[in-house]
Protein backbone atom coordinates (compact mmCIF):
# COMPACT_ATOMS: atom_id res chain seq x y z
CA UNK A 1 0.00 0.00 0.00
CA UNK A 2 3.13 2.44 -0.48
CA UNK A 3 1.37 3.56 -3.70
CA UNK A 4 -1.99 5.29 -1.83
CA UNK A 5 -1.29 8.41 -2.29
CA UNK A 6 0.20 7.89 -6.08
CA UNK A 7 -3.35 6.44 -6.96
CA UNK A 8 -5.36 9.17 -4.76
CA UNK A 9 -3.49 12.07 -6.54
CA UNK A 10 -3.98 10.15 -10.02
CA UNK A 11 -7.65 9.63 -9.10
CA UNK A 12 -8.03 13.19 -8.23
CA UNK A 13 -6.21 14.24 -11.70
CA UNK A 14 -8.25 11.99 -13.26
CA UNK A 15 -11.21 13.78 -11.92
CA UNK A 16 -10.05 17.23 -12.58
CA UNK A 17 -9.62 16.29 -16.46
CA UNK A 18 -13.19 14.55 -16.50
CA UNK A 19 -15.39 17.63 -14.96
CA UNK A 20 -12.84 19.98 -16.88
CA UNK A 21 -15.85 21.09 -19.44
CA UNK A 22 -18.06 21.62 -16.50
CA UNK A 23 -15.85 23.37 -13.99
CA UNK A 24 -14.66 25.76 -16.91
CA UNK A 25 -18.58 26.65 -17.37
CA UNK A 26 -19.21 27.73 -14.10
CA UNK A 27 -15.77 29.49 -13.82
CA UNK A 28 -16.62 31.23 -17.26
CA UNK A 29 -20.53 31.93 -16.51
CA UNK A 30 -21.22 30.44 -19.35
CA UNK A 31 -22.95 27.40 -18.40
CA UNK A 32 -26.10 29.28 -17.12
CA UNK A 33 -29.40 29.62 -19.41
CA UNK A 34 -29.82 31.52 -21.85
CA UNK A 35 -31.76 34.52 -20.83
CA UNK A 36 -34.40 35.54 -23.77
CA UNK A 37 -35.87 38.83 -24.15
CA UNK A 38 -39.46 37.87 -24.82
CA UNK A 39 -41.87 40.27 -26.42
CA UNK A 40 -43.76 42.97 -24.65
CA UNK A 41 -46.84 43.03 -26.73
CA UNK A 42 -47.82 39.74 -26.85
CA UNK A 43 -47.87 36.59 -24.72
CA UNK A 44 -48.27 33.77 -27.41
CA UNK A 45 -46.35 32.83 -30.18
CA UNK A 46 -48.19 31.30 -33.29
CA UNK A 47 -47.78 27.81 -31.63
CA UNK A 48 -47.40 26.41 -28.44
CA UNK A 49 -43.70 27.14 -26.42
CA UNK A 50 -43.20 23.76 -26.23
CA UNK A 51 -43.59 23.55 -30.08
CA UNK A 52 -41.47 26.36 -31.29
CA UNK A 53 -39.32 25.86 -28.69
CA UNK A 54 -38.45 22.00 -30.28
CA UNK A 55 -39.97 22.42 -33.44
CA UNK A 56 -39.51 25.97 -35.03
CA UNK A 57 -37.39 25.32 -37.37
CA UNK A 58 -39.30 22.66 -38.96
CA UNK A 59 -42.59 25.41 -38.67
CA UNK A 60 -40.02 28.00 -40.70
CA UNK A 61 -39.19 25.04 -43.50
CA UNK A 62 -42.72 24.53 -43.48
CA UNK A 63 -43.67 28.37 -44.00
CA UNK A 64 -40.82 28.75 -46.30
CA UNK A 65 -42.89 25.66 -48.60
CA UNK A 66 -45.87 27.44 -48.56
CA UNK A 67 -44.75 30.57 -49.46
CA UNK A 68 -42.70 30.15 -51.89
CA UNK A 69 -44.00 27.38 -53.82
CA UNK A 70 -47.37 26.92 -52.77
CA UNK A 71 -48.46 30.66 -52.88
CA UNK A 72 -50.17 30.25 -49.97
CA UNK A 73 -48.84 33.47 -48.02
CA UNK A 74 -50.88 33.51 -44.43
CA UNK A 75 -50.85 30.82 -41.82
CA UNK A 76 -53.42 29.77 -39.40
CA UNK A 77 -52.77 28.62 -35.96
CA UNK A 78 -54.24 25.63 -34.04
CA UNK A 79 -56.17 28.25 -32.44
CA UNK A 80 -57.55 30.33 -35.29
CA UNK A 81 -55.15 33.27 -35.19
CA UNK A 82 -53.85 34.34 -38.79
CA UNK A 83 -50.22 35.44 -39.39
CA UNK A 84 -48.32 36.35 -42.24
CA UNK A 85 -45.87 34.05 -43.57
CA UNK A 86 -43.04 36.19 -43.39
CA UNK A 87 -39.32 35.93 -40.71
CA UNK A 88 -38.28 38.98 -41.46
CA UNK A 89 -41.75 41.37 -41.35
CA UNK A 90 -43.56 39.03 -39.16
CA UNK A 91 -41.39 37.00 -36.50
CA UNK A 92 -38.77 39.55 -36.42
CA UNK A 93 -40.80 43.19 -37.04
CA UNK A 94 -43.83 42.05 -34.86
CA UNK A 95 -42.56 40.22 -31.85
CA UNK A 96 -39.02 39.47 -31.27
CA UNK A 97 -37.38 42.59 -32.63
CA UNK A 98 -34.24 41.94 -31.45
CA UNK A 99 -32.57 38.90 -33.01
CA UNK A 100 -29.12 39.32 -31.14
CA UNK A 101 -31.03 39.24 -27.71
CA UNK A 102 -33.82 36.01 -28.80
CA UNK A 103 -32.73 34.04 -31.79
CA UNK A 104 -28.77 34.17 -30.95
CA UNK A 105 -28.79 33.22 -27.14
CA UNK A 106 -30.38 30.00 -27.50
CA UNK A 107 -28.41 29.35 -30.40
CA UNK A 108 -25.40 29.77 -28.96
CA UNK A 109 -26.12 28.46 -25.71
CA UNK A 110 -26.55 25.32 -27.76
CA UNK A 111 -23.62 25.87 -30.01
CA UNK A 112 -26.30 25.87 -33.17
CA UNK A 113 -23.99 26.99 -35.99
CA UNK A 114 -25.64 30.49 -37.51
CA UNK A 115 -28.87 29.38 -39.58
CA UNK A 116 -28.35 30.67 -42.99
CA UNK A 117 -31.65 32.08 -42.67
CA UNK A 118 -29.87 35.05 -41.83
CA UNK A 119 -27.51 35.13 -45.39
CA UNK A 120 -30.64 36.49 -47.48
CA UNK A 121 -33.24 37.47 -45.20
CA UNK A 122 -32.49 41.02 -43.25
CA UNK A 123 -32.42 41.76 -39.76
CA UNK A 124 -34.14 44.83 -39.19
CA UNK A 125 -32.58 45.72 -36.25
CA UNK A 126 -28.80 45.16 -38.34
CA UNK A 127 -29.57 46.81 -40.75
CA UNK A 128 -30.95 49.82 -38.16
CA UNK A 129 -27.23 49.83 -37.17
CA UNK A 130 -25.40 49.43 -40.12
CA UNK A 131 -27.41 52.60 -41.24
CA UNK A 132 -26.70 54.37 -38.34
CA UNK B 1 -38.54 -9.99 -7.43
CA UNK B 2 -37.11 -12.45 -9.94
CA UNK B 3 -37.50 -12.33 -13.30
CA UNK B 4 -37.36 -14.34 -16.43
CA UNK B 5 -35.05 -13.66 -19.58
CA UNK B 6 -38.13 -13.78 -21.91
CA UNK B 7 -39.59 -11.33 -19.43
CA UNK B 8 -36.84 -9.24 -19.35
CA UNK B 9 -36.84 -9.33 -22.88
CA UNK B 10 -40.54 -8.58 -23.40
CA UNK B 11 -40.72 -5.70 -21.10
CA UNK B 12 -37.58 -3.99 -22.48
CA UNK B 13 -38.83 -4.51 -26.17
CA UNK B 14 -42.48 -2.86 -25.36
CA UNK B 15 -40.91 0.00 -23.26
CA UNK B 16 -38.52 0.53 -26.45
CA UNK B 17 -41.28 0.56 -28.55
CA UNK B 18 -43.66 3.32 -26.49
CA UNK B 19 -40.39 5.80 -26.51
CA UNK B 20 -39.96 5.80 -29.89
CA UNK B 21 -43.95 5.87 -30.29
CA UNK B 22 -44.09 8.90 -28.17
CA UNK B 23 -40.91 10.48 -30.31
CA UNK B 24 -42.75 10.06 -33.54
CA UNK B 25 -45.87 11.58 -32.76
CA UNK B 26 -44.32 14.87 -30.82
CA UNK B 27 -43.64 16.60 -33.95
CA UNK B 28 -47.08 16.27 -35.29
CA UNK B 29 -48.71 17.91 -32.43
CA UNK B 30 -48.38 21.52 -32.68
CA UNK B 31 -48.08 21.25 -36.40
CA UNK B 32 -50.81 22.84 -37.99
CA UNK B 33 -50.79 23.71 -41.60
CA UNK B 34 -53.15 26.58 -42.91
CA UNK B 35 -55.33 25.48 -46.41
CA UNK B 36 -56.41 28.63 -46.61
CA UNK B 37 -54.74 30.60 -49.73
CA UNK B 38 -53.87 34.03 -51.09
CA UNK B 39 -55.74 37.12 -49.69
CA UNK B 40 -58.61 38.43 -51.40
CA UNK B 41 -56.61 41.84 -52.42
CA UNK B 42 -53.92 39.37 -54.43
CA UNK B 43 -53.96 40.17 -58.10
CA UNK B 44 -54.62 36.97 -59.94
CA UNK B 45 -54.20 35.70 -63.61
CA UNK B 46 -54.44 32.83 -65.79
CA UNK B 47 -51.26 34.33 -67.57
CA UNK B 48 -49.65 37.03 -66.69
CA UNK B 49 -47.84 39.36 -69.84
CA UNK B 50 -46.40 42.25 -70.49
CA UNK B 51 -46.51 44.76 -73.38
CA UNK B 52 -43.82 47.64 -73.45
CA UNK B 53 -44.16 50.25 -75.82
CA UNK B 54 -40.92 50.93 -77.11
CA UNK B 55 -41.88 54.52 -78.66
CA UNK B 56 -43.52 55.62 -75.53
CA UNK B 57 -40.67 54.08 -73.39
CA UNK B 58 -38.04 56.48 -75.49
CA UNK B 59 -39.45 59.63 -74.97
CA UNK B 60 -38.07 59.50 -71.78
CA UNK B 61 -34.26 59.85 -72.47
CA UNK B 62 -31.52 58.14 -70.36
CA UNK B 63 -35.08 57.76 -68.17
CA UNK B 64 -34.44 54.55 -65.37
CA UNK B 65 -37.07 55.03 -63.40
CA UNK B 66 -38.50 51.58 -64.00
CA UNK B 67 -34.97 50.43 -63.55
CA UNK B 68 -34.66 51.75 -60.16
CA UNK B 69 -37.75 50.68 -58.85
CA UNK B 70 -37.25 47.41 -59.43
CA UNK B 71 -33.59 47.28 -58.01
CA UNK B 72 -35.03 48.49 -55.02
CA UNK B 73 -37.75 46.81 -54.24
CA UNK B 74 -35.58 43.21 -54.46
CA UNK B 75 -32.27 44.62 -53.49
CA UNK B 76 -30.57 44.04 -57.01
CA UNK B 77 -26.76 44.88 -56.65
CA UNK B 78 -25.99 47.58 -58.30
CA UNK B 79 -21.98 45.85 -59.42
CA UNK B 80 -20.39 48.23 -61.74
CA UNK B 81 -18.69 44.80 -63.69
CA UNK B 82 -19.61 43.07 -66.78
CA UNK B 83 -18.42 39.91 -65.79
CA UNK B 84 -20.27 39.56 -62.13
CA UNK B 85 -23.36 41.87 -62.79
CA UNK B 86 -27.03 40.93 -61.51
CA UNK B 87 -29.75 42.12 -63.84
CA UNK B 88 -33.13 41.56 -63.87
CA UNK B 89 -34.70 44.37 -65.95
CA UNK B 90 -32.34 46.38 -68.13
CA UNK B 91 -32.15 48.73 -71.08
CA UNK B 92 -30.28 47.60 -74.43
CA UNK B 93 -30.65 48.91 -77.90
CA UNK B 94 -32.67 47.50 -80.20
CA UNK B 95 -30.62 45.92 -82.47
CA UNK B 96 -28.48 43.87 -80.13
CA UNK B 97 -32.12 43.14 -78.65
CA UNK B 98 -34.08 41.67 -81.66
CA UNK B 99 -30.73 40.76 -83.90
CA UNK B 100 -33.29 38.87 -86.30
CA UNK B 101 -35.53 41.97 -87.12
CA UNK B 102 -32.30 43.59 -87.93
CA UNK B 103 -31.76 44.97 -91.99
CA UNK B 104 -28.85 47.08 -92.95
CA UNK B 105 -31.39 49.79 -94.18
CA UNK B 106 -33.59 50.02 -91.41
CA UNK B 107 -33.65 53.61 -89.69
CA UNK B 108 -31.12 55.02 -87.08
CA UNK B 109 -33.44 56.11 -84.68
CA UNK B 110 -35.39 52.55 -84.76
CA UNK B 111 -31.40 50.68 -84.65
CA UNK B 112 -30.82 52.59 -81.43
CA UNK B 113 -34.02 52.49 -79.84
CA UNK B 114 -33.76 51.37 -76.31
CA UNK B 115 -35.56 48.25 -75.46
CA UNK B 116 -36.38 47.54 -71.92
CA UNK B 117 -35.40 44.08 -71.30
CA UNK B 118 -35.92 41.56 -68.29
CA UNK B 119 -37.51 37.94 -68.13
CA UNK B 120 -39.77 36.92 -70.82
CA UNK B 121 -41.92 34.21 -68.23
CA UNK B 122 -41.84 32.21 -71.23
CA UNK B 123 -44.99 30.14 -71.53
CA UNK B 124 -42.09 27.19 -72.85
CA UNK B 125 -39.20 27.77 -70.68
CA UNK B 126 -36.14 26.39 -71.22
CA UNK B 127 -34.63 26.69 -67.87
CA UNK B 128 -37.48 25.11 -66.09
CA UNK B 129 -36.58 22.27 -68.64
CA UNK B 130 -33.31 21.94 -67.40
CA UNK B 131 -33.14 22.77 -64.06
CA UNK B 132 -31.64 19.77 -61.97
CA UNK B 133 -33.95 20.20 -58.72
CA UNK B 134 -36.60 22.45 -59.53
CA UNK B 135 -35.31 25.16 -57.97
CA UNK B 136 -36.98 27.31 -61.10
CA UNK B 137 -40.25 25.92 -62.28
CA UNK B 138 -43.70 27.64 -63.93
CA UNK B 139 -46.55 28.39 -61.35
CA UNK B 140 -49.65 26.64 -63.37
CA UNK B 141 -52.03 28.59 -62.18
CA UNK B 142 -50.68 32.20 -63.42
CA UNK B 143 -47.41 30.89 -66.05
CA UNK B 144 -45.17 33.11 -63.87
CA UNK B 145 -41.99 31.51 -64.18
CA UNK B 146 -40.19 31.15 -60.38
CA UNK B 147 -37.37 30.87 -58.39
CA UNK B 148 -36.87 29.17 -55.16
CA UNK B 149 -33.40 30.54 -53.97
CA UNK B 150 -33.33 28.52 -51.30
CA UNK B 151 -33.36 25.43 -53.44
CA UNK B 152 -31.03 27.10 -55.92
CA UNK B 153 -27.72 24.90 -56.40
CA UNK B 154 -26.18 27.37 -58.50
CA UNK B 155 -24.96 25.16 -61.47
CA UNK B 156 -26.34 27.81 -64.18
CA UNK B 157 -27.75 25.32 -66.30
CA UNK B 158 -30.72 27.83 -66.47
CA UNK B 159 -28.06 30.19 -67.61
CA UNK B 160 -26.87 28.10 -70.78
CA UNK B 161 -30.59 27.49 -71.12
CA UNK B 162 -31.94 30.84 -71.36
CA UNK B 163 -31.53 32.71 -75.06
CA UNK B 164 -32.45 35.61 -73.39
CA UNK B 165 -30.00 36.32 -71.19
CA UNK B 166 -32.36 36.58 -68.25
CA UNK B 167 -30.40 35.46 -65.69
CA UNK B 168 -27.71 36.46 -63.35
CA UNK B 169 -25.59 34.12 -60.87
CA UNK B 170 -23.51 35.95 -57.78
CA UNK B 171 -19.99 35.48 -58.14
CA UNK B 172 -19.78 37.45 -55.06
CA UNK B 173 -21.45 37.92 -51.77
CA UNK B 174 -24.33 40.60 -53.38
CA UNK B 175 -24.76 42.20 -49.92
CA UNK B 176 -22.65 44.63 -49.81
CA UNK B 177 -22.93 46.16 -53.69
CA UNK B 178 -26.77 47.06 -52.25
CA UNK B 179 -26.91 50.98 -51.64
CA UNK B 180 -30.33 50.74 -49.51
CA UNK B 181 -31.31 46.91 -48.00
CA UNK B 182 -35.28 46.74 -48.52
CA UNK B 183 -36.51 44.97 -45.59
CA UNK B 184 -39.68 43.66 -47.19
CA UNK B 185 -37.93 41.59 -49.54
CA UNK B 186 -34.43 39.28 -48.82
CA UNK B 187 -31.36 39.67 -50.65
CA UNK B 188 -29.81 36.97 -52.16
CA UNK B 189 -26.36 35.30 -51.60
CA UNK B 190 -23.14 33.77 -53.08
CA UNK B 191 -23.44 30.92 -55.60
CA UNK B 192 -27.24 31.47 -56.67
CA UNK B 193 -28.85 32.74 -60.08
CA UNK B 194 -31.38 34.98 -60.02
CA UNK B 195 -33.53 36.81 -62.28
CA UNK B 196 -37.32 38.99 -62.55
CA UNK B 197 -40.14 37.30 -60.69
CA UNK B 198 -43.16 39.52 -62.59
CA UNK B 199 -43.04 41.16 -59.18
CA UNK B 200 -44.95 37.53 -57.80
CA UNK B 201 -44.69 39.33 -53.82
CA UNK B 202 -46.66 42.69 -54.83
CA UNK B 203 -48.68 40.75 -56.90
CA UNK B 204 -50.01 39.09 -53.75
CA UNK B 205 -50.44 42.37 -52.34
CA UNK B 206 -52.47 43.65 -54.94
CA UNK B 207 -49.57 45.43 -55.95
CA UNK B 208 -48.64 45.98 -59.75
CA UNK B 209 -45.33 45.01 -60.79
CA UNK B 210 -42.94 47.95 -59.65
CA UNK B 211 -41.81 48.74 -63.27
CA UNK B 212 -45.38 49.20 -64.44
CA UNK B 213 -46.00 51.60 -61.69
CA UNK B 214 -43.03 53.46 -62.09
CA UNK B 215 -42.96 53.84 -65.76
CA UNK B 216 -43.92 57.89 -66.15
CA UNK B 217 -44.93 57.45 -69.94
CA UNK B 218 -47.24 54.10 -68.77
CA UNK B 219 -45.17 52.35 -71.60
CA UNK B 220 -45.56 48.81 -69.67
CA UNK B 221 -48.59 47.24 -69.99
CA UNK B 222 -49.22 43.91 -67.33
CA UNK B 223 -52.22 42.26 -67.81
CA UNK B 224 -53.73 38.71 -68.27
CA UNK B 225 -53.54 37.01 -71.49
CA UNK B 226 -56.13 34.14 -70.45
CA UNK B 227 -59.23 37.04 -70.76
CA UNK B 228 -60.51 37.74 -73.87
CA UNK B 229 -61.15 41.70 -74.09
CA UNK B 230 -58.70 42.56 -70.81
CA UNK B 231 -56.83 45.38 -71.94
CA UNK B 232 -53.65 43.83 -72.85
CA UNK B 233 -55.76 41.37 -75.72
CA UNK B 234 -57.38 44.63 -76.71
CA UNK B 235 -54.04 45.95 -77.58
CA UNK B 236 -52.10 43.48 -78.81
CA UNK B 237 -55.40 42.67 -81.18
CA UNK B 238 -55.04 46.67 -82.24
CA UNK B 239 -51.13 47.30 -82.61
CA UNK B 240 -48.41 45.05 -84.28
CA UNK B 241 -46.44 43.65 -81.14
CA UNK B 242 -42.97 41.70 -81.57
CA UNK B 243 -41.48 38.78 -79.07
CA UNK B 244 -37.94 38.41 -78.64
CA UNK B 245 -36.52 35.30 -80.51
CA UNK B 246 -39.69 33.50 -81.53
CA UNK B 247 -38.26 31.58 -83.44
CA UNK B 248 -37.20 29.36 -80.69
CA UNK B 249 -40.69 28.19 -79.58
CA UNK B 250 -40.40 29.32 -75.87
CA UNK B 251 -43.27 31.81 -76.28
CA UNK B 252 -42.08 34.57 -74.35
CA UNK B 253 -44.87 36.74 -72.20
CA UNK B 254 -43.42 39.99 -73.33
CA UNK B 255 -44.95 41.94 -76.21
CA UNK B 256 -42.61 44.98 -77.66
CA UNK B 257 -44.78 47.58 -79.76
CA UNK B 258 -42.13 49.39 -82.40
Amino acid sequence: MRDRSLIYLGLLVFLAVVTFPFTYNLAAGSGSMPDLEYPENETQCVESKEFMRSSHMQLLIDWREAMVRENVRTYTTGDDRNFNISLTNTCLAQCHTSKADFCDQCHSYAGVQEPYCWDCHIDPEQLERSAR
Amino acid sequence: MIISRKKFLKLTGISMLAVTGERLTEPLAGAVQSASSESPRALTAGRWAMVIDLKKCAREENCTKCIDACHLSHNVPDIDNKAHEIKWIWKEEFKHAFPSAHNEFQAKHIESLPALLLCNHCDNPPCVRVCPTKATWKREEDGIVMMDWHRCIGCRYCMAACPYGSRSFNWIEPRQYIAEQNPDFPTRTKGVVEKCTFCESRLAKGKLPACVEACPQNAILFGDLDVAGSEIRQLLESEYAIRRKPELGTKPEIFYIV
